[in-house]
């Protein structure tokens, strides 16, 4: 019987960070939580913040279960966290400024070139190209899972345009409205400011052929897109335009978006729109909710796009295993926060020990997210098990394995009271002219008793999280 | 040689369009068998947009036209003086790692058809010779045959009908050295025709091979040779799409029709000291 971590309760004594919690809850009374919860639903409802996180798919109309109790972290935890994230954070950006310059790390035999240079995220159209003050990867959403006290292992990375900040922020709003003598009571870091850094953050990346207060704007695929809800969200919060491609257009050197008074000259995109849709005259040529001659404009510095087109090679299911060779070889530290030891199917030895030992590991697809495509191998049926060595089997360079964590548990409300659920963290760190983290993140929750799967697709729920301040 | 280069390219709209986006690849390389003495690229009520060398050495070089226009004229002229390098592309400078090129894309995926194209191959021995065996392979099993392919056939089609032009057998080339671990890669450029008595299209594309120890080296396979003076190199891609000389979109509802009039011509190359 594997022993999962408690966040709160270590024997019969609360942790410190949760000590006013207790009360809090102990002073809920079932109808009392019930009429609560209800209340958090309206809310929820009327705000109209039913999209799927981190593009799972799945009704897009549906609520995510929103759990009142929060999972929190003392100031000095968090403090540990962030220095670990902030430096996985450049550690990816100098990795990226390398592969699309000299490939140092390459020459330098840390990294197979093939992992990088064949990879479908490695856009050969922006090598030799170095985005403004060398950044690529401008909001980086590092998920994170707990084991223990001090054991911390990042899941992954998503360099490209991570999503889910909405609810981070909703999350915290709608606790400060429901439970105001909780923000009283305890001294909880703001998470209220990050529209604010994101828009200093984009501003801070203009191109250099920008020579004044940059003009940002979003661009999004479109309302038909899952999270356009957080792009309009975020557009509305930041005070910038909330476009689609055919609101822009380039002309000459620059590109501009069309106004009610005129064209205006356009010079940080924070795109929620894949690579390969930007622009038909450099990606995919059929897109028809990109720009025109985008690319041509970014890379003669007309224009800033975020996360830079290309970021996506840094995140890769099978470059993540290197993450933390980067760290050593661009920064000379060692890792702050721990990588999942990680089998690559495609190496004989580790397929070799990921088939014989399909019970244990959770296997994941290389490109695949949102929990599909997955075997939890310790919770599957034979006949899952099965499947996925034939699937395996098949094409082992498609699969990594990896141990099934034991995910720490927050308390958490469900049908019978309170009781112990899994969680994870995704915390998003800003990256422009400086490294900046607001302290908090999404904390998602598999609702289901025993279910280590906190997808969104798959019954997870999220929390507001809290970072004490110390 | 000294090479003179006019290419027109007219592109008509039946209804007017409100503007027009393109991204040029019509630069010569700057490697060392080429030495530009003049080059010109005008658009027709273009604005001169963004331009930037990239990763692979290529000038690209972006235009807008705005509408209402019925008509553009993009119009290259030059000068340039070539020198013989027997196929091998000297002196050019370039950043991108030739395992990029390993990667395959649609026209350029190996069939069953490709894949036997390669038997008895040994590029881990000699991979020059290999290169050539490819390219000699493709010659004869894609003949050379105008109006029988069009610009989104695959590499794998033309071999199953046997014709093609230079784009198809440029793109069989690619996808059987990958097949084998070869990094290949497309290039456009031009042509002087009519030395050998050849027909060929003055806008031209061939392949280059990576070959270790040696770097990239060109074959085309149309002209069952490598490329000499005869030839101008522009640009590179993963296939015929990423290595379009010109690349565009007209906004607006206006069909489009084009019409390419490319000539290259040698002049007399004196000898300075004659001067």
């Amino acid at each position: 019987m594997t022993s999962y971590f408690n966040e709160m309760y270590q024997g019969d004594s609360v942790r410190a960070p949760y000590a006013r919690l207790q009360n809090w809850m102990n002073s809920m009374p079932a109808e009392l939580r019930q009429m609560k919860q209800a209340e958090a639903e309206a809310l929820f409802r009327r705000i109209g913040i039913t999209f799927a996180v981190y593009g799972e798919g799945g009704d897009p109309d549906r609520l995510i279960p929103f759990d009142m109790f929060p999972r929190v972290f003392s100031g000095a935890e968090w403090a540990k966290l962030e220095r670990g994230i902030k430096q996985r954070a450049r550690a990816l950006n100098a990795f990226l400024v390398d592969v699309y310059g000299r490939g140092e790390i390459v020459r330098a035999g840390r990294i197979p070139g093939r992992l990088v240079y064949l990879n479908e995220a490695y856009e050969k159209a922006v090598a030799g190209f170095v985005p403004p003050k060398g950044v690529y990867s401008h909001i980086v959403g590092i998920d994170l899972v707990r084991t223990g006290p001090d054991e911390f292992f990042v899941l992954e990375d998503n360099c490209r345009t991570p999503s889910g900040v909405s609810y981070m922020l909703e999350n915290r709003e709608i606790m400060m409205r429901m439970f105001p003598d909780l923000f009283r009571e305890n001294r909880i870091e703001p998470v209220d400011n990050y529209p604010e850094i994101l828009r200093r953050t984009l501003a801070s990346v203009a191109p250099t052929k920008c020579d004044r207060e940059p003009t940002v704007v979003i661009l999004t695929p479109g309302h038909y897109n899952s999270a356009y809800y957080e792009h309009s969200f975020l557009a509305d919060l930041m005070g910038v335009e909330l476009v689609e491609g055919q609101d822009l257009f380039v002309e000459g050197e620059f590109v501009f978006m069309r106004t009610t008074e005129g064209p205006r000259r356009v010079d940080v995109i924070y795109r929620r729109l894949d690579d390969a849709y930007i622009d038909p005259l450099c990606f995919r040529p059929d897109s028809m909710l990109g720009v025109p001659g985008l690319m041509d404009v970014y890379r003669s510095g007309g224009v800033s796009i975020c996360s830079a087109p290309g970021a996506g090679v840094a995140d890769d299911k099978a470059v993540y295993t290197y993450v933390p060779e980067m760290i050593r070889f661009y920064l000379g530290e060692e890792p702050i926060l721990n990588n999942v030891p990680t089998w690559q199917c495609g190496k004989a030895d580790d397929l070799k020990y990921v088939l014989s030992h399909l019970n244990e590991l959770v296997v994941k697809e290389v490109h695949g997210s949102g929990g599909y495509g997955m075997l939890v191998g310790p919770k599957a049926t034979a006949d899952q098990v099965e499947m996925f060595r034939a699937r395996i089997t098949a094409n082992p360079n498609n699969y990594i394995a990896q141990p099934t964590l034991a995910l720490s548990t927050t308390p958490t409300f469900v049908a019978e009271g309170i009781a112990p659920r899994h969680v994870d963290l995704r915390p998003y760190c800003l990256v422009g002219e400086r490294i900046e983290l607001v302290p908090g993140g999404l904390t998602r929750v598999a609702l289901t008793e025993g279910s280590l799967v906190v997808n969104s697709s798959q019954g997870g729920g999220v929390k507001d999280t809290w970072v004490l301040a110390e | 040689m000294l090479l003179t280069v006019n290419h027109v390219t007219r592109y008509f709209y039946d209804q007017p369009v409100r503007g027009v986006v393109q991204s040029h690849r019509l630069m010569p390389s700057q490697c060392a068998g080429q030495k530009m003495r003049s080059w010109k690229v005008s658009v027709s009520d273009g604005q001169m947009g963004g331009g930037f060398r990239d990763g692979a050495g290529d000038w690209v070089q972006g235009w807008t036209v705005l509408g209402p226009v019925n008509e553009i004229t993009v119009h290259v002229t030059g000068e340039i003086e070539t020198f013989d390098q027997a196929g091998v592309l000297r002196g050019h400078k370039e950043l991108t790692p030739p395992d990029c090129y390993l990667r395959s894309t649609h026209p350029t995926e190996a069939d069953a058809a490709l894949a036997a194209l390669a038997d008895g191959l040994t590029p881990a021995q000699d991979a020059l010779a290999a290169a050539h065996l490819i390219s000699e392979r493709v010659s004869d099993a894609i003949v050379y045959t105008a109006d029988t392919t069009n610009a989104h056939t695959t590499a794998a089609e033309a071999l199953a009908q046997g014709t093609g032009v230079c784009q198809d057998q440029a793109h069989a080339v690619i996808a059987i050295a990958r097949h084998i671990g070869l990094p290949a890669r497309y290039v456009s450029g031009y042509l002087l025709v009519g030395i050998d008595g050849a027909a060929h299209d003055a806008a031209h594309a061939w392949a280059e091979v990576f070959i270790a120890g040696l770097g990239w080296v060109g074959f085309d396979p149309a002209n069952r040779c490598c490329p000499d003076d005869r030839y101008i190199r522009l640009g590179s891609g993963l296939d015929s799409l990423h290595a379009a000389m010109i690349r565009g979109i007209a906004r607006g509802q206006g069909e489009e029709s084009l019409d390419v009039s490319v000539t290259v011509q040698a002049t007399q190359t004196q000898s300075q000291t004659q001067q």
